[in-house]
C-alpha cells in the first residue's frame, strides 16, 4: 500500500470565510485501498475540509485531484458522479420509508414504476459484496442506529462511491455497535475503497487507521503520518499543540454531609415502559458518584427525575432534606440542582438566541442581571463576557447565536452556566461526548473543580475510562435497578462490565 | 449540451449582515410593484400613471394620507398582537374575533351603559378602552387556556373563535341594539367618539375633512410597548426562550402553560384595542363588518415585519395605502393583486437570507473512469 496511486490529492486548500480563515493551505493525500484518519479538535477545519471534498463549499484557492484528475465541484452531486460518498453524522433517512426506497432517493432510475423487489435484490447483492446485512424491506424506524449507519453506507456504495468519508461515525453508536462498524470499515477497503475516518476517539484511530492528518486551527500539524510508530499521548499532542494529561488528577478527599438522597425511585420512559424499577442511590458533599450502564437502562430517566423534567411515579428524590419527586423543574434549581443535560442542543441551549440570552438562562430572574420586571442588558452582556473569558469560548462575540457554536464550545456555555449557579448537586449526563481532546479535559478539570468546592456529582457517562478517573464510587445500572456500587480506586473494568451485563455484584 | 452557466445555492454559513433582511424586504416591495407593473401593462394600463394615481390617491395630500393611516390604525395594532403570538411560536389566527369581541366590550360602556351618558369623555373613553382590551383578551384567554390545559391546537380553536365573535356581534346589532331594524346600533353619544383632526377644524382650518382620530397614537404607544416587552422585560425573555426551544425553557424552570396563556391574552387585548379604536374612533356605532378583515391582513402584516414591532407600523401603512388605492382604482382587484404580489415576493425573498446565491461557470463534462 505505501506506494499505491492517491485516490485523492487536496493541494493547498485555502478556505476562507468572512473574518475566518478555516483552512490555511491545507495538504491532503489518501491513497487506494487506505483508512485514512482525519484528526483535530472541534472548529480545526476537518469538517470543512470534507464539505469542500464533497461539494458542498468551493475552496477559494488551490486544486483537488481525485484519481490524479484535478476536478471542480459545484455541488454534492458532482461530488458523487466522481465516486466521492460521504456518510454524515447525523443520517439523512426518511423513516416511515424503506431501506431500498432510501437508497433509491434521488436518483434517475427507477423513474416512475418503482418495481421495488428488484431493486432489493440489488441492494442485498450489494450487500452481500461488502458483507452490510440490512433488511432492504424493513422501514427505517425499525432499524437500531447501527443498522440506520449501514443504510448510509449502502447509499454512497449504491451511488458508485469509490472515497468514503466517514464524519464521527461512532459517536452515535453503542459501544457493542462501534467493533462491527470497524469490521466494515476493514472490509470495505479490503474490497479496493479508500476511506477517510473523522474521529476524536482516539482509541478507533489507533486502532483501524493506516495513516493520519492532523489539522490544528486550520493547518495541517501532521501530513500523512504513518499510524505505526505513533502512539496516543503523541496523537493528542498533535492535536492540541501541547501535551494532554489523560488522567487528569483527583485529590484524596473526605467527602462530607449527605446531599443527594433517592430512595425507591421508580418512573416509566417515553414509551410507557419502566424504566427505573426502585434505584436507590446517595452521594455526599464533595463526591462524584459515576452512573455506569449500556444506554438505555434508566440512565436518562434517572437524571431527569432528579431535575423534575419527568414524573416519578414512586419513591423520592431529596436534595438537602427537601422533596424534588414530581416538582415542577423550578424546585429543583431553586434547591441548588445544575443539570448537564445530555443533549445540548435540544435541552440544553436555544439555537436561534446569544450566548449571552443562553448564559443567563437560569440566571435571569435574580439580580444583577434580573431588575424587577426587566433584564439588566449591560450586566448580562458583562457576565457572558466574563463566562466567556474564563471558560474559554471561542466564539466572535457574546452576541454569536448558539447554532454557529461548535460541540464542544456549546457545551462550555452550558457547563458555565451551570457551574456558576453555585449548585450544591451538578447532574451531568454524558457532559464529554463528541468532544475533543482538549475540550474533554477542560471539562473534567471544571467537574474536578468543583468537587474540591464541596459540590455533590451525580456523572452520567458511557465512557468508563472517563467513570473510574472521576468518580469516588461507581454505580451500575441494569434494566432500571442499580447492579451494584464500586469503589472507584480499588474497581475493576471487568467487575463494572459483568454488572452492566445483568451480572449481581455483592455490594 | 450543458447550459454554461449555471445558479449555485448555498447554504449561508456566515453571519448575515445586518442590514440584509431589510433590504431584502423593500427590494421585494418593489419587485412585486414591477410585476404587478407588468401585469398592468399586459391589460392595457399605463402602469405608471396607474402608480401615479396610487400615490396620490393615498399619500398626495393631508386628507390622502390621513385616509391612509386611518386605515393603517387596526392594522398597526393587529400586526402587533401576531407578533407577539409569533414570537412565542403560537400561531393565534383568531386576531379577527378578538377584534370583533373588543369592539363589542369597547360598545357596552356606552350601550349597557357602564358608565352614565352624562359622565366626561376622558372617562368614557378610557372605559372603552379597559373594556376593549379586555375583550379581545377574553378571546384570546379561551384558545390559550385550551391550549395551555388540553394541548388544543390553537390554530384551529382561534379561527373556529373568529366566527363565533362575528355571530355574536351580529346577534346584539340585529336583535338587541338595532337602530330601527337596521344592522347597527345607534351612533354612540359624542363623548364616547375619540378626538379626530376635524374637531379641530375651527381652530385651525387645515384640519378640515381631515378623519385622522387617536388611535393611531394607540398603536404607536403599543408598538412602543410590544417592543420594550419583547426585548427589555423579563417576560419577554422567557416569550423569546419558549419560542426559540420550549424544551430548554421548561429545562431552565420555566412555567410554559401560565405564558401561553398570558400570551395569547396579551395578544387578544391588542387586536381588542384595535377593536375599541375602530368603533370608537371610526364608525361610532357597532355595526356589522366593522373589520375587512383586518384580523387575517394582521397577519401577513406581522410576518412581513419579520415580528419586529416599529416594522409592524411602516408595514401597516404600506397596506393601509392599499386598502385605499383599492377604493380609489378600477377594478379594485387590482390592490388585492399588489398586496399579494408583496407577499409573495417578501416570503420567497427568505431565500436570499439563508441561500447565497451566485452564478458560476459549468465545469467541464468529464467522463468518469
Amino acid at each position: 500500500m505505501p506506494d499505491a496511486p492517491f485516490a485523492v490529492q487536496m493541494e493547498n486548500i485555502v478556505i476562507r470565510f468572512p473574518g475566518v480563515l478555516a483552512n490555511d493551505h491545507v495538504n491532503f493525500t489518501l491513497k487506494q485501498g487506505e483508512i485514512h484518519a482525519l484528526l483535530g479538535e472541534n472548529g480545526a477545519g476537518k469538517s470543512t475540509l470534507m464539505s469542500a471534498l464533497s461539494g458542498l463549499y468551493k475552496p477559494t484557492s488551490g486544486i483537488i485531484r481525485v484519481s490524479g484528475k484535478p476536478v471542480s465541484f459545484n455541488s454534492p452531486k458532482d461530488a458523487i458522479a466522481a465516486g466521492i460518498g460521504m456518510v454524515h453524522q447525523h443520517f439523512m433517512l426518511v423513516p416511515t420509508q424503506t431501506v431500498t426506497e432510501n437508497i433509491l432517493l434521488g436518483l434517475d432510475t427507477p423513474r416512475f414504476f418503482m418495481n421495488l423487489p428488484a431493486y432489493d435484490g440489488k441492494v442485498l447483492a450489494l450487500q452481500e459484496q461488502f458483507g452490510l446485512r440490512v433488511d432492504p424491506t424493513a422501514k427505517i424506524w425499525q432499524l437500531s442506529v447501527g443498522e440506520q449507519q449501514r443504510v448510509e453506507i449502502l447509499k454512497t456504495l449504491y451511488r458508485g462511491a469509490n472515497v468514503l468519508i466517514f464524519d464521527e461515525p461512532t459517536a452515535v453508536l453503542a459501544p457493542a455497535e462501534i467493533a462491527g462498524f470497524i469490521e466494515t470499515m476493514r472490509s470495505l477497503v479490503a474490497q479496493g475503497k479508500s476511506i477517510i475516518f473523522i474521529s476524536h476517539k482516539l482509541q478507533e484511530v489507533e486502532a483501524v487507521a493506516d495513516r493520519i492528518t492532523v489539522l490544528r486551527k486550520g493547518k495541517v500539524t501532521a501530513e500523512g503520518f504513518l499510524m505505526a510508530g505513533l502512539d496516543r499521548a503523541k496523537l493528542a499532542q498533535l492535536m492540541v499543540g501541547r501535551d494532554v494529561v489523560f488522567a487528569v488528577k483527583k485529590d484524596v478527599q473526605e467527602p462530607g454531609g449527605t446531599i443527594l438522597e433517592v430512595r425507591n425511585l421508580q418512573a416509566a420512559n417515553n414509551k410507557g415502559t419502566p424504566a427505573l424499577r426502585g434505584v436507590d442511590l446517595s452521594i455526599r458533599a464533595g463526591e462524584i458518584l459515576g452512573i455506569a450502564g449500556v444506554a438505555g437502562n434508566g440512565q436518562s430517566e434517572l437524571a431527569e427525575c432528579i431535575t423534575g423534567l419527568r414524573v416519578c411515579e414512586k419513591g423520592s428524590v431529596q436534595v438537602d432534606g427537601r422533596e424534588l419527586a414530581n416538582q415542577p423543574p423550578i424546585a429543583a434549581i431553586q434547591s441548588g440542582v445544575s443539570h448537564i443535560p445530555e443533549d445540548r442542543t435540544r435541552v440544553g441551549s436555544a439555537p436561534n438566541l446569544t450566548i449571552t440570552d443562553n448564559v443567563i438562562m437560569k440566571h435571569y430572574r435574580a439580580a444583577p442581571i434580573g431588575n424587577g420586571r426587566t433584564i439588566d442588558a449591560g450586566q448580562a452582556t458583562q457576565y457572558a463576557q466574563e463566562l466567556k473569558r474564563t471558560y474559554d469560548i471561542l466564539a466572535p462575540s457574546v452576541r454569536t447565536l448558539a447554532r454557529k457554536l461548535s460541540g464542544g464550545n456549546l457545551q462550555k456555555v452550558i457547563l458555565s452556566r451551570e457551574i456558576t449557579a453555585n449548585p450544591r448537586l451538578i447532574v451531568a449526563v454524558q457532559p464529554t461526548r463528541g468532544l475533543d481532546v482538549g475540550a474533554v479535559e477542560a471539562i473534567q478539570e471544571h467537574l474536578l473543580a468543583q468537587r474540591r468546592q464541596g459540590t455533590a456529582i451525580l456523572l452520567i457517562s458511557e465512557e468508563l475510562e472517563e467513570l473510574l478517573t472521576l468518580s469516588d464510587r461507581i454505580a451500575v445500572l441494569y434494566d432500571g435497578r442499580v447492579m451494584g456500587v464500586a469503589e472507584a480506586a480499588t474497581a475493576s473494568v471487568e467487575e463494572i462490565g459483568l454488572m452492566m451485563m445483568g451480572t449481581v455484584q455483592e455490594a | 449540451m450543458r447550459f454554461p452557466v449555471t445558479l449555485l445555492i448555498e447554504k449561508r454559513t456566515d453571519e448575515i449582515p445586518g442590514w440584509l433582511p431589510a433590504a431584502t424586504s423593500i427590494g421585494s416591495v418593489i419587485a412585486a410593484f414591477v410585476v404587478s407593473g407588468v401585469v398592468l401593462a399586459l391589460i392595457g394600463a399605463n402602469p405608471l400613471i396607474v402608480y401615479q394615481f396610487f400615490f396620490k390617491a393615498t399619500f398626495g395630500s393631508w386628507p390622502a394620507l390621513s385616509d391612509t393611516i386611518v386605515k393603517a390604525t387596526p392594522l398597526i395594532m393587529v400586526g402587533l398582537a401576531c407578533a407577539v403570538a409569533f414570537k412565542m411560536k403560537l400561531w393565534n389566527i383568531g386576531a379577527e374575533g378578538q377584534l370583533y369581541l373588543g369592539a363589542f366590550f369597547a360598545s357596552t360602556v356606552v350601550l349597557v351603559p357602564l358608565v352614565p351618558p352624562e359622565s366626561p369623555k376622558w372617562l368614557v373613553l378610557t372605559a372603552m378602552v379597559v373594556m376593549g382590551m379586555i375583550g379581545g383578551a377574553i378571546w384570546g384567554f379561551i384558545p390559550g387556556y385550551l391550549k395551555a390545559k388540553f394541548d388544543v391546537n390553537e390554530i384551529i380553536s382561534t379561527l373556529m373563535l373568529n366566527y363565533v365573535a362575528i355571530l355574536w356581534n351580529n346577534f346584539w346589532i340585529f336583535d338587541r341594539w338595532s337602530d330601527a331594524g337596521f344592522q347597527m346600533t345607534p351612533t354612540f353619544v359624542r363623548t364616547a367618539w375619540l378626538p379626530r383632526l376635524s374637531d379641530y377644524a375651527r381652530e385651525y382650518r387645515m384640519f378640515s375633512g381631515i378623519t385622522l382620530h387617536l388611535g393611531v397614537i394607540f398603536g404607536l404607544v403599543a408598538a412602543i410597548v410590544v417592543w420594550w416587552v419583547l426585548s427589555r422585560s423579563r417576560w419577554g425573555y422567557e416569550i423569546r426562550l419558549i419560542g426559540d426551544n420550549p424544551h430548554a425553557a421548561r429545562y431552565a424552570g420555566l412555567n410554559i402553560a401560565r405564558n401561553v396563556v398570558l400570551v395569547m391574552m396579551f395578544s387578544g387585548a391588542l387586536a381588542g384595542l384595535a377593536g375599541m379604536s375602530e368603533v370608537s374612533g371610526v364608525v361610532h356605532r357597532l355595526q356589522e363588518r366593522i373589520s375587512p378583515g383586518y384580523g387575517f391582513t394582521g397577519i401577513i402584516v406581522a410576518w412581513l415585519a419579520k415580528l419586529n414591532p416599529f416594522a409592524v407600523i411602516l408595514v401597516a401603512i404600506l397596506f393601509g395605502a392599499l386598502i385605499v388605492a383599492g377604493r380609489e382604482v378600477q377594478p379594485s382587484g387590482i390592490s388585492q393583486m399588489i398586496q399579494g404580489f408583496v407577499l409573495f415576493a417578501v416570503i420567497s425573498s427568505d431565500v436570499l437570507l439563508r441561500y447565497s446565491i451566485r452564478l458560476v461557470r459549468a465545469a467541464p463534462v468529464e467522463e468518469s473512469a
